[in-house]
């Protein structure tokens, strides 16, 4: 019996376990529409077959090209050779039927940026009537680095390879199978990858989102197509405002504190962002820590108003949406209400110790911008430097503001003209790239604490920031010296895992939604469909609710109504069950939290309009797909395959000509039913 | 590995059994009867087997490798005596089949021999048995990949369709042997069928030395192809008329009338 071909295991009888080898950790590259193009990659239906070859040098690179002799190839890229006109060059080929990064340090060249040269610059506050000089980049070009990779369709997936141990399992099997013995092809069977990532959504938002709504109105199962991109702001205020009070608040002027909480990069969900946007936020947060204390004690007279914007890197999606909301009397504040604006942009890498502070020469045509600018500057000048009047502003969510209104205000940045950051929005901008590093032979918890050299810069910056922050909203400088960030909170915030080079956030606190301590910053750019939220913004919430929460002494149940208590006011604060720290014996006791932290959305205007083919707003939606998988098998020759067939059909016709011929059977069968076997016999030859 | 893979062996592991059945069988609704229920039978065989196997694998230490294998050396001669009580089963069934239809039909002679029944009903058995050995591995040969990767034979899908073939003529050459044995009450003949058929089955743990397996299938198969053609009345001299379409009265004799 043929359960003798089963191997002596009982449970793995399945012959699919013999042929293929499944990769289980995928990064892949996606679909992403706009108004009018599709960027990313796609795979077909039924995933694209490429028998493996490693490109290392340039003669490689001829093989897959033009002489190779079992096309299509399925490429394992070295990280060297990852840039543009590799890249180009694959995507005109048809020899190429996807290709795999190999993502690692060793070979990395000095920089490496997908993301266009000008970012944002169509939703930008620098257009045809405002600034026309100074738009598309023609005064400053922000990221000359950049290759724009991240912006081209690819007809073929791609995916990355950060696991080490399955990029050494594709190299065996390339080094058993398909490598080149002096310079001769390689014998059959091969080595080959099948990549699965087949995309729903094609051409751009507006097909895409036609056919969705087609989908809704007509279909019993409608099949949702691609998605906005969509997730939350979170902000905070130092004083409370009323959340159900929407449009101009009475008697608030506001200084807003902004940064953004999003990255990108070539593959999905991979946007470790450090110096793009990690040093953002935890400036800000540092910040907050730093200022909260001081305005309960002595509150100056203007609010201030921190926020977090989300999906900035996608044509400023959550900013956009908070001007949309003032704009539209949506929000707890007006643009009346806002006096001016700061806005941290990349702060990391601060060379020199020194900052710089940008500002909008068209803004500053104005004479009262100008002087209240000028102003704001005075104030931050302590080891940073004001910018000429000719240069635009950097890409950021203040652009978005002004294009609303012409509010007074800075973006500070450890850049004077391009960005710093040689990585900017690209797998690479990790924490190396912070140079955050710590002294040889320290265990994990005390490099939580050890206070690195990148976490004493940020806890400067914060400390200028906060008491800038201060002064611009009135305050007293005698209470300037009780403002500083603490370079352990911010160095806690900032710990690295050495091993992997991710930077996390770490809380000193857990939190009952939040199933670990430790969480990456990795995915920040976006999220699906409504089920989660990306751990940041949850984490900038929590972290937030620590910083400038306080704790009650209510139950469960009060924590979740507090509308049914007096004392508790629902619309000026935010109420958060919390699990509390782990105490000696492991138990933990539960608290309620009350703080003025708030989420609000941040989807794109246009999908509310409906303007899917928006120009002024961000049309960014993400396709969906159905698996995305990866596997290795070896493949035979054609020549296998046609002796097969060959085999078969001998012995059939043996068969059916002895039998069919055979007079002396025609004992079972008359003769007169010959049509029906002839093609019978013929249709066996398929 | 592509569909061509999957056609080839597909055709040939059923390709004979399927012309034998278009000729021979399916122009006559009771012989596809008689068919149908021999798979059946062969099938009840199969589920009580692996029932057996099931629950003593649940039973034993799974971490054991000389267990498990001893486990699946039991399971298939199992199996194997199953699959025969069965097939001695269903004879006894037939017999009495036999009678009861000559008292129903309107003619004087039985509509259906049991040499013809024997034939019918090892077919029946092979058709089922090669449906089970190698449907599973049909499937997976139409994917891009072939067996390999861990350094197995690149073979084994054209040497699972040849063991498939063997296995199914076997089963009805068995069939015709063993009927035949037991009208005549020669039980060495039940024995020799019973010994083939555990030999065939174990000789395929030789497996993935495939010439170890495929070949000593195929001398057992010439061998008891000889002997069924012989138990079902041929001889050297009817072979010789036959291939070469001479015997005009057996022509005449049993050429059916429209």
């Amino acid at each position: 019996m043929l359960k003798g071909l089963m191997f002596l295991c009982v449970l793995c009888s399945s012959v699919e376990q013999k042929i293929y080898v499944v990769l289980n950790e995928t990064v892949p590259c996606v679909r992403l529409l706009n108004a009018t193009h599709q960027i990313g990659c796609q795979s077909s239906i039924s995933g694209d077959t490429g028998v493996l070859h490693v490109l290392e040098t340039e003669s490689d690179l001829d093989w897959i090209l033009s002489s190779g002799p079992h096309p299509p190839y399925m490429v394992i890229m070295e990280t060297a050779f990852f840039n543009r006109s590799v890249m180009m060059r694959m995507k005109n080929s048809s020899r190429v039927a996807g290709v795999a990064v190999i993502i690692s340090k060793t070979g990395l060249a000095d920089n490496f940026s997908p993301h266009t040269t000008c970012p944002n610059q169509n939703t930008g506050v620098y257009s045809e009537s405002y600034g026309s000089d100074l738009a598309n980049c023609n005064g400053t070009v922000w990221n000359p680095l950049g290759n724009g990779l991240s912006y081209e369709d690819f007809s073929f997936p791609v995916f990355a390879l950060k696991d080490e141990n399955q990029t050494q399992v594709l190299r065996k099997c390339y080094e058993d199978h398909n490598q080149r013995v002096n310079g001769s092809a390689p014998q059959y069977p091969l080595c080959a990858m099948q990549l699965f990532s087949h995309m729903h959504a094609v051409t751009d938002t507006v097909t895409c989102m036609r056919r969705t709504d087609l989908q809704n109105r007509f279909s019993i199962n409608p099949e949702v197509l691609c998605d906005p991109l969509s997730d939350f702001n979170v902000w905070t205020s130092t004083r409370p405002l009323n959340n159900s009070a929407k449009g101009h608040a009475a008697d608030e002027s506001v200084v807003i504190a902004a940064t953004r909480l999003d990255g990108r990069s070539f593959f999905w969900e991979q946007a470790p962002a450090a110096e793009g946007t990690v040093s953002g936020i935890v400036t800000l947060l540092a910040t907050i820590q730093a200022l909260y204390p001081v305005t309960q004690e002595a509150p100056p007279p203007r609010n201030i108003f921190f926020s977090f914007f989300q999906g900035e890197a996608f044509d400023y999606i959550g900013s956009s949406k908070m001007v949309y909301d003032m704009e539209k009397n949506d929000f707890v504040i007006d643009m009346n209400n806002v006096h001016s604006m700061l806005e941290i942009g990349q702060v990391g890498l601060r060379s020199g110790r020194s900052l710089w502070m940008h500002s909008d020469p068209v803004s500053r045509q104005n004479k009262s911008v100008d002087t209240e600018v000028s102003e704001e500057e005075g104030k931050l000048s302590l080891f940073s430097h004001a910018l000429s009047r000719s240069q635009p502003l950097p890409p950021s969510s203040f652009q978005r503001f002004l294009r609303a209104r012409r509010i007074p205000g800075l973006v500070l940045a450890d850049h004077n003209t391009s960005f710093t950051n040689r990585y900017y929005e690209s797998m690479y901008d990790d924490a190396e790239n912070l140079n955050v590093t710590y002294p040889p032979g320290l265990t994990p918890d005390e490099q939580l604490v050890y206070e690195t050299d990148a976490a004493k810069s940020l806890a400067e910056v914060a400390t200028l920031v906060a008491r800038s922050l201060y002064l611009q909203a009135g305050g007293e400088e005698k209470n300037l010296n009780n403002i500083t960030a603490d370079p352990k909170i911010v160095s806690h915030m900032t710990s690295t895992n050495t091993h992997t080079h991710t930077l996390t956030l770490t809380l000193s606190l857990s939190l009952s939604l939040s199933p670990s301590l430790s969480l990456s910053l990795s995915h920040t750019h976006r999220h699906m469909t409504s089920s989660h939220t990306p751990p940041v913004t949850r984490f900038v919430q929590y972290i937030l609710a620590n910083l400038t929460g306080t704790v009650t002494n209510l139950t469960e149940s009060q924590c979740q109504n507090p509308s049914e208590l007096s004392t508790e006011n629902k619309d000026l604060f935010s109420y958060f069950w919390v699990s509390g720290p782990a105490s000696v014996n492991g138990t933990r006791e539960p608290f309620c939290v009350r703080a003025s932290v708030r989420l609000s959305k941040a989807v794109s205007p246009a999908f509310e309009l409906l303007e899917y083919g928006s120009r002024n707003y961000s049309t960014w939606t993400e396709s969906r797909w159905k698996s995305i998988r990866a596997r290795i098998f070896l493949v035979a020759s054609r020549e296998l395959e046609v002796m097969h067939i060959l085999i078969k059909n001998l012995i059939v016709s043996m068969i059916f000509i002895l039998i069919y011929n055979n007079a002396c059977l025609s004992y079972f069968t008359p003769k007169r039913q010959n049509k029906l076997y002839t093609a019978f016999f013929f249709f066996l030859h398929i | 590995m592509t569909v061509a893979v999957f056609f080839g062996c597909t055709f040939i592991a059923f390709g004979p059994a399927v012309a034998l059945f278009v000729f021979t069988i399916a122009r006559d609704p009771l012989r596809v009867i008689f068919l149908i229920a021999g798979a059946f039978f062969w099938l009840v065989s199969l589920l009580l087997s692996s029932l057996v196997w099931f629950i003593t694998v649940q039973i034993s230490n799974k971490n054991s490798a000389t267990q498990q294998t001893g486990l699946l050396i039991f399971g298939v001669v199992l199996s194997v005596l199953l699959q025969e009580a069965f097939r001695y089963g269903y004879y006894r069934l037939l017999k009495k089949a036999n009678e009861g239809l000559l008292a129903l039909s309107q003619e004087d002679t039985m509509p259906i021999s049991i040499r013809q029944l024997a034939y019918v009903s090892g077919l029946g058995f092979g058709f089922m048995s090669g449906a089970f050995s190698v449907v599973n591995i049909l499937s997976d040969s139409l994917g891009p990949g072939t067996v390999g990767i861990h350094g197995d034979s690149q073979h084994y899908f054209i040497s699972s369709a040849f063991m498939t073939l063997a296995i199914i003529l076997l089963h009805m050459f068995w069939g015709v042997v063993f009927f035949e044995s037991c009208e005549r009450q020669r039980w060495w003949g039940l024995g020799a069928v019973v010994i083939s058929h555990l030999v065939v089955s174990c000789v395929s743990f030789v497996n993935p030395h495939y010439q170890g397996s495929l070949i000593p299938t195929y001398i057992i198969l010439s061998v008891m192809a000889a002997w069924a053609y012989l138990c079902a009345g041929g001889s050297l001299r009817n072979l010789k008329l036959c291939l070469t379409c001479k015997d005009k009265d057996f022509l005449l004799a049993n050429h059916r009338p429209r």
